[in-house]
């Protein structure tokens, strides 16, 4: 009997100590701005959530921001229970569900709470379809990928490129082309060899992957998935050069790391914050590239030569310029049929860049499975 | 009486246990246990908002976790349930739209749900045939028909049924939005979690009042008694097996039909994997799959709360479930142990 009472004891603290916390936690002052941010990965990933788990500290730091997160949440209705918690239990005003497959969650409640705004990182926003407290912002990443295969085509003394990617879609595209197409702006020669591994987080395969491509007697790997951890630091362990993405891998690779396609977001969340702070109408389209500082190049590892640097910077300051264009004609793809012709060129802006399901010549790998 | 209080105070003291330990371990990382815990009360069942994330949440694991229940009876241990759920996802997306338009909503819908639980019920069945013809490892052979299921996904997601709409999240064709399942009432609880709570009890009837459930058991406690008493092993086996994966086949169709609208890559979430945790915590019974599928609903529900609240990583959960699962399958060792829980001896 004796036990049963103490349990009894432990199960009534319990409960006291949970109506007391309700108080408490109602009590935060209302005047902050209040953003949630939602990861479907790990916040330390080294890789795409990390950058957005970054973004939020910086903007954090500020002592009028309440900032929040979620990490590993998935692109299911848990999300769009996550979201109502936000709202309901934090009082969010606005959210940043990050992850691509979180829109059409988001376009399920959006209307169910007008007052909160919406930001989804991918860029899908359309005026005629979607509700006015819903948004997207993205940039122009491939920009620095061009930067790191510039560095990558210098570096490499095979002449062969590995490129670890997830799924076919034309974001990873987009990134693979402009990696080959920088590369082969220093030596037409070079190739880059592409795996797609079937998913954002796949540890297993992108290891074996990186370990097959270095076989073949590629030096220089870089990749396109969730967290690049696994294909750095396989790199670095075989002796070979390596480009990372989404965040700063340097740590991850003192002796063989290039150079990174990084976000910035930590700029774009800060804006963002700025906007809602003086109360003005937050654009529901956002997007910009290196010219824009919402992404950059990590900076280059020891090895990097000073020619690759020169050719890097140099290119970077056509960006910042505006007056690079990289989809330029005349532009093959790996199959030898001309996709840009010769004096068309595509600026960054061009939507036509947004369905890309082509490879460029110098890719060795399929587009389509 | 007293055999129900046995089964319920030991799970009961196990669960407030764990707590116990878990209270301790947030201890340790610096954050007061209290304040954890009234955060975890407020997340999942502090509000009607916080029960009703608590119960969607938990309405997958219920169907996922009888994937592995049914098999467990007659002694196999199946950690397939996420592989029937994307093949049961799959194939219920795949006849919506064949059928989207041609009839109405309802017969969509059954159409639908019949042709997920046979995938499903295929896909598992064939563990359980493997396993009493060939004598495969079903713990194996079903891990690795996950693979199996989610890269057959990716095949046809990226190929042949891409609906070239979703360019970079490549996705089916959409079942139309008529062919959806609605929420219950004026809750935003989808009708996923009525049909997880039928499926539970229908098959607790089965499992527990009937010959072919004791049939099971039979086969589960002891192969060679079952064989000598003329029992068909291999019969019931694979129908333990089919009727599990059936569920969980279910459980996918549930995720086309009322949360995604198609079938893509999001349809192996984990809630395979997290159902294995519920049969074991339930001890493989179908009826006590219903509470603990909602606890751990509830678990995950306030995840989200403990790292807002509390700055903890999301680990902090799956640390909790640990806990909870390592207490409760030692406190198994406790039961027919503990005397002030065993009926009186029957006067001679």
């Amino acid at each position: 009997m004796k036990r049963r009472t103490l349990l009894k004891g432990i199960a009534g603290a319990g409960i006291g100590a949970a109506l007391g916390g309700l108080g408490i936690t109602r009590a935060f002052a209302e005047d902050k701005v209040k953003m949630g941010f939602i990861y479907v990965g790990p916040r330390d990933d080294y890789g795409y959530n990390q950058a957005h788990f970054e973004g939020k500290s910086t903007v954090a730091k500020q002592g009028w921001v309440k900032a929040f997160d979620e990490e590993n949440v998935p692109e299911t209705i848990e999300v769009i229970k996550t979201m109502e918690s936000m709202i309901n239990l934090d009082g969010a005003q606005v959210l940043f569900p990050t992850s691509f497959g979180y829109f059409p969650h988001i376009l399920k409640i959006a209307g169910k709470y007008p007052k909160v705004m919406f930001l989804h990182c991918g860029g899908l926003w359309d005026a005629s379809k979607h509700p006015k407290n819903v948004g997207s912002y993205f940039c122009y990443i491939d920009e620095p990928m061009y930067l790191a295969g510039i560095v990558a085509g210098h570096m490499s003394k095979s002449g062969k490129l590995g490129y670890i990617a997830a799924i076919p879609i034309p974001q990873v595209l987009r990134n693979v082309n402009s990696f080959t197409m920088g590369a082969r702006s220093v030596n037409p020669k070079i190739t880059t060899n592409v795996v797609f591994t079937g998913g954002w987080a796949n540890p297993v395969k992108e290891a074996e992957a990186s370990n097959s491509m270095i076989d073949q007697g590629i030096d220089v790997v870089t990749c396109h998935v969730d967290s690049p951890k696994v294909v750095v630091e396989t790199a670095e362990k075989r002796g070979v050069m390596c480009c990372g993405y989404h965040t700063n891998q340097a740590v991850l690779a003192p002796k063989g790391f290039l150079t990174t396609a990084e976000w910035n977001w930590s700029k774009v969340y800060a804006d963002y914050a700025e906007m809602i702070k003086s109360g003005k109408t937050i654009p529901n389209l956002a997007r910009g590239g290196i010219k824009e500082g919402i992404v950059k190049s990590s900076p280059y590892g020891a090895v990097v030569s000073e020619k690759a640097r020169k050719n890097a910077d140099d290119v970077r300051a056509k960006f910042m310029d505006g007056s690079m264009v990289v989809y330029k004609g005349p532009v093959k793809d790996n199959k030898g049929n001309t996709v840009i012709a010769a004096g068309k060129e595509y600026k960054q802006t061009d939507i036509w860049l947004e369905s890309m399901d082509w490879l460029v010549e110098g890719v060795i790998g399929a587009a389509k499975s | 009486m007293m055999r129900y209080l046995e089964s319920f105070a030991i799970p009961v003291g196990a669960l407030l246990v764990s707590l116990l330990l878990f209270g301790l371990f947030i201890t340790v990382a610096g954050v007061n246990p209290f304040d954890v815990f009234a955060s975890i009360y407020r997340g999942a069942f502090g509000s009607w908002f916080a029960w009703q994330d608590t119960l969607v949440r938990a309405a997958p694991l219920m169907l996922t976790a009888l994937c592995t229940a049914l098999p467990a009876r007659a002694g196999l241990i199946v950690i397939g349930g996420e592989g029937a759920v994307v093949v049961g996802g799959f194939f219920a997306a795949l006849i919506g739209i064949v059928l989207n338009g041609v009839f109405p909503p309802f017969l969509v819908i059954l159409g639908m749900m019949l042709v997920a639980a046979v995938a499903g019920a295929v896909w598992i069945g064939a563990v359980g045939a493997l396993r009493h013809l060939r004598g495969v490892n079903e713990t194996i052979s079903s891990l690795l028909l996950n693979y199996i299921a989610i890269a057959l996904l990716n095949f046809f997601v990226v190929g042949m049924l891409k609906d070239p709409a979703t360019l970079n999240k490549p996705s089916t064709y959409p079942i139309g939005d008529a062919n959806m399942l609605g929420a219950m009432g004026s809750s935003s609880i989808h009708w996923g979690l009525g049909i997880g709570i039928i499926v539970c009890v229908v098959l607790w009837f089965l499992m527990r009042r009937t010959t072919f459930g004791f049939g099971v058991d039979v086969v589960g406690g002891n192969v060679r008694a079952a064989q000598l008493t003329g029992l068909p092993v291999g019969r019931l086996i694979i129908t333990a097996c089919a009727l599990g994966g059936a569920a969980a086949g279910i459980a996918g169709m549930i995720e086309v039909a009322a949360v995604h609208g198609r079938a893509n890559t999001s349809l192996n979430a984990g809630y395979g994997y997290a159902g294995i945790l519920v049969a074991f915590l339930a001890r493989h019974n179908p009826l006590a799959i219903i509470p603990v599928a909602i606890l751990l609903g509830g678990i995950r529900a306030s995840g989200g709360v403990l790292q807002r609240a509390h700055d903890l990583p999301d680990a902090t959960t799956l640390v909790m479930q640990g806990i909870i699962f390592v207490v409760i399958l030692a406190s198994e060792a406790l039961y027919g142990r503990l005397r002030w829980l065993q009926p009186k001896a029957q006067p001679a």
